[in-house]
């Protein structure tokens, strides 16, 4: 999680309660529909959005959001920065891996009003301009990706992990890129392009 | 398999025209076989690529759907009135609403089910569905929704669903089809001849595509015109069905699949979901988004249906095996059958002249199975492959010669027909050699708490030939860059890549000069769905025969302008040269009969495949592995996998094919499987990333090494090319499984191969992990 982030209205849902919907909605369709299922917290009316402001690739953004909004929706849907996928919404694979104050961190687990005051990069904030950066240039060199889903998740991933370790061994890469999972299987070829990129940024 | 996910044409095929001037073989290739990078890898890496989860359209609704919470409930009762009233709320629809009563899951006669079917069979069926202003908005609807069941007694284990008392899942049928039974020889015969008879019952656990991209689409209404943009293995499958699913003409239905994020055979078909977000298009006049959610992946967009597999094997003391018999009982779901492609390695992988298979298959209330990366050939494998290793151990034999002594040169279940090629043989030596097999085998011998073994296994799949139809049109522009068109879609595997590469093969030009435009059936040709291990020797020969024909006009117009035959003239490096005076060479953009047409259009086709010829991919698998017999653990030290797929396109993405079927394996050997509550709900109890484990980069083997066979192999096709993405997964659990039964002395039956299975197998409790 970024930080713990100050309730900005007294009037909206609680946190647990919006914990509770985000959970609710989590569970998918074991749950749905059946008789017993706990009537979810209503939503919050557009009177009751929360402000948030923080800072995307560079660029400041000041906008409302339903407190139970995950920060990946808002990156893709609000935002229109769809580079960042979705593949579970529960904090399992990856795919909506941004850099959240240079760190990595799972979107899909991140209210969108914890990242208030934060610096998000995402997979088009990698990019210098219309050239690729080290990492994404170490991935389509070693041909890192069959399908690319998981892909923009798995670079931001080894930027975050190469900003903290920049001479990252293969042990430490393999650890490192472990909570990203790619489906068609090109792991072995991911480990090759994080080598390679972390060559590429030493310049 | 049912009728919805099928990637190939059953019955008398239909050809397009053959090429008028057939292709030769291609020799030494300037371009094809190298080792690079995808042509649209700067999309897939920068985040640009935009898949059809990322299609956003002005005034977009978003939908969810509710789905029976159920293994088997029949709804009584469904009140939508307050999810209705609910903010953000479009539409609701259900199957009473007007135009949603529509017939699914056909075959066999006639539909067994219903869009929204009130006699829900499996945990996952459509109820209702929502769409609304944002997603969440539609989720909270979908909470409103009233629904009453008259919940039923289920039944979701496959060889009891098999029993009359079972509770029934479709009246008065618990079994799907008939029992199929193959036969050659006398098995009775071959087991009296054999000197070793082994029996076994081997079994693998249903497995879920889970491709990181979701199913789903997003679908506009024009007028009478409908434009759906889908996570599709094969447009123009989704156009045909849906037309006819919504009654428009073929022309009025567009479906664009520009990326996809991974399918495994799970999106070869129209699905319910495409179908739902079209009828909300309509209903709401305006674009819908619809993309399911990971559990509801998990419990409805198909599986690798389980298999039990009671395998019966007779071999003499030289090595030859005389008989094979195999019972197979395994479950398609609520609507398929399970057991499709599991006994044909049994039929052919190996010469064996007396061969006998049954397959069972029952219905159970689970969701159905959809064709998954090799169906029923990893199940098929994991017996047969194990039987093998089995076997040479009682014969006191090399597993390795074992099956080199019963390499077949023809198609035993298929009229003997002669393979176009077979590099099986190869695959075995060459594997074996650049492994280390013989000496990895002595080294293996270990005692203490980790234990090291090896295992070898082999694999053949039975499609990977191709066949027509294929059209693809490639353009020459008048700068002498060029555009590919061509239907086919491009799961992850390169064929955006290789199709580029024959074009800059045969019309020498640089790649980054080629265009590729694909999958979209309003723009681009006819292909069939990317799947079954078909798209490159099915597509390539069609691209290779495109490119030839715009060679040959581009040829005819510097002949004339330089005045010299066109025989001796030779494309390369963007230009137009004579092989016998290199003073005479016109640059494509000085070509005037090119200049004053502005384009050059070559159409190829894919001509007909060998009449009397069968046309299989080969694989052997080697792994080493460490098995901890204090926890269980097993950690796959290294790997090697030898093929035979013809010609290699590009090495790099056959590379990336294989180490990516490598690790699938690694999942059905290790770790995947679907539980079902048996006891007291019916319920997929795993329905998640986090207690469904795919393979993550800490479960494979950094090492992995691939061997390419290429056998020459002139007949089957103009390119020399097999498919590569099937037989990359085929022989590789069963590798895994032969090699832990080297490292630990005891054979482990069933699937996946977890900790615990290995303490139970050494009769050991299990230890709490921390």
């Amino acid at each position: 999680m970024a930080k713990e982030h100050e309730q900005p209205d007294a009037s909206v849902v609680s946190r647990r309660g919006f914990m509770q919907t985000v959970g609710a909605s989590a569970l998918g369709a074991a749950t749905l529909g059946t008789a017993e299922a706990k009537q979810a917290p209503a939503p919050a009316t557009p009177e009751e959005m929360a402000p948030l402001t923080f800072t995307v690739n560079g660029r400041r953004h000041r906008i409302l959001v339903e407190p139970r909004w995950s920060l990946a929706y808002v990156i893709r849907d609000r935002l229109q920065l769809t580079g960042t996928k979705v593949g579970c919404d529960r904090g399992e694979c990856g795919a909506c891996t941004v850099l959240i104050d240079g760190k990595p961190r799972y979107a899909c687990l991140t209210l969108a009003v914890e990242a208030d005051g934060a610096d998000v990069t995402t997979i088009e904030g990698l990019m210098k301009g219309e050239e690729l950066g080290p990492v994404q240039q170490a991935f389509a060199e070693k041909d890192a990706f069959q399908c690319g889903f998981c892909t923009p998740g798995q670079v931001v991933a080894a930027e975050g992990l190469l900003r903290a370790t920049p001479g990252a061994s293969v042990e430490q890469i393999r650890h490192g890129m472990s909570g990203n999972l790619c489906r068609c299987g090109a792991y072995a070829h991911i480990v090759q392009a994080v080598a390679r990129a972390a060559e590429l940024r030493k310049g | 398999m049912t009728d919805n996910d099928r990637y190939y044409v059953e019955g008398p095929l239909p050809e397009t025209p053959n090429p008028e001037a057939p292709a030769d073989p291609w020799g030494e290739t300037r371009v094809i076989g190298k080792p690079l990078p995808r042509v649209d890898a700067y999309e897939r890496v920068s985040g640009t690529a935009v898949f059809p989860f990322d299609v956003t359209l002005p005034d977009m609704l978003h939908a969810a759907i509710l789905r029976s919470p159920h293994a088997h409930a029949i709804v009584t009762r469904v009140d939508t009135s307050a999810a209705e009233k609910m903010p953000g709320v479009r539409a609701v629809i259900t199957g009473a609403t007007p135009g949603c009563d529509i017939p699914w899951y056909g075959g066999r006669g006639g539909s067994l089910s219903k869009l929204f079917d009130p006699h829900c069979r499996y945990e996952g069926e459509e109820i209702a569905a929502v769409a609304a202003e944002t997603p969440y908005q539609a989720w909270d609807a979908v909470r409103a929704i009233t629904v009453e069941y008259d919940v039923q007694p289920f039944s979701v284990v496959e060889a009891e669903a098999l029993k009359q008392e079972a509770p029934a899942v479709h009246q008065g049928a618990h079994r799907a089809g008939k029992p199929g039974v193959y036969q050659r020889g006398d098995v009775a015969k071959g087991f009296a001849e054999a000197d070793v008879v082994l029996e076994q019952t081997y079994a693998t656990a249903c497995e879920i595509h889970a491709p990181m991209e979701t199913h789903g689409s997003v679908v506009r209404w024009d007028g009478n015109k409908v434009t759906i943009w889908e996570s599709t293995q094969g447009v123009f499958a989704i156009q045909s069905a849906a037309a006819q699913t919504l009654r428009l003409p073929l022309a009025n239905v567009r479906v664009i699949g520009h990326y996809m994020g991974g399918g495994f055979g799970s999106k070869l078909g129209l699905t319910k979901q495409t179908v739902i977000a079209a009828l909300l298009a309509r209903r709401t006049a305006r674009p819908v988004r619809m993309f399911v959610t990971r559990e509801e992946s998990f419990t409805s967009q198909g599986n690798r249906p389980p298999a039990s597999m009671t395998l019966k094997a007779g071999v003499k003391k030289d090595g030859t095996l005389t008989a094979l018999d195999m019972k197979i009982v395994s479950t398609g779901g609520a609507y398929a059958t399970g057991s499709g492609g599991v006994d044909f390695q049994i039929r052919d992988l190996y010469l064996c002249p007396n061969v006998r298979t049954e397959t069972n298959d029952a219905y159970i209330n689970a969701g159905p199975q959809r064709a998954f990366r090799a169906p029923g050939h990893p199940q098929g494998n994991w017996a047969l492959e194990q039987m093998l290793d089995a076997l040479a151990a009682e014969i006191a034999m090399d597993p390795v010669d074992l099956r080199a002594k019963n390499v077949p040169a023809i198609s035993q279940a298929r009229n003997n027909n002669p393979y176009t090629s077979t590099g099986l043989k190869d695959c075995l030596v060459e594997g074996a050699k650049a492994f280390g097999w013989k000496d990895a085998r002595a080294r293996a011998k270990s005692t203490g708490p980790i234990r090291r073994g090896v295992g070898v296994a082999a694999g053949m799949w039975q499609g990977g030939g191709g066949s027509p139809p294929s059209t693809v049109i490639v353009k020459l522009f008048a700068d002498g860059s060029a555009n590919l068109n061509m239907g086919a879609s491009d799961n992850g595997c390169g064929t955006k890549t290789w199709m580029a590469m024959i074009v800059a093969e045969e019309l020498g030009l640089p790649l980054d000069r080629i265009q590729v435009e694909h999958a979209d059936t309003a723009t681009t040709q006819f292909a069939t769905p990317s799947g079954g291990s078909k798209t490159v020797p099915t597509e390539s020969p069609a691209g290779r025969a495109a490119a030839l024909e715009v060679k040959r006009q581009v040829v005819e117009l510097a002949a004339e302008q330089l005045k010299v035959a066109a025989d001796e003239l030779t494309l390369q490096d963007g230009a137009i040269v004579s092989t016998k005076d290199p003073a005479k060479k016109l640059a494509l953009a000085q070509v005037t009969g090119l200049q004053r047409r502005g384009v050059i259009v070559g159409v190829g086709t894919r001509g007909p495949n060998p009449e009397g010829k069968a046309i299989n991919p080969w694989a052997v698998h080697f792994a080493e592995v460490e098995v901890n017999i204090r926890t269980g653990e097993v950690r796959l030290l290294r790997y090697l996998a030898a093929h035979d797929s013809g010609r290699v396109m590009n090495r790099l993405t056959y590379e990336n094919q294989v180490i990516g079927g490598i690790t699938m394996g690694v999942g059905l050997a290790l770790t995947e499987a679907r539980i079902l509550d048996r006891a007291r709900t019916g319920k997929m109890v795993n329905a998640n990333f986090h207690d469904y484990m795919i393979p993550t980069m800490m479960d494979v083997p950094a090492d992995q090494a691939v061997v390419a066979i290429d056998p020459h192999d002139t007949t089957c096709n103009t390119t020399g090319a097999k498919g590569i993405g099937e037989p990359a997964t085929i022989p590789a659990a069963s590798a895994i499984a032969n090699a832990i039964h080297n490292a630990i002395g005891v054979r482990i039956t069933e699937s996946p191969i977890d900790p615990a299975a290995i303490l139970r197998a050494l009769n050991r409790p299990a230890t709490k992990r921390s």
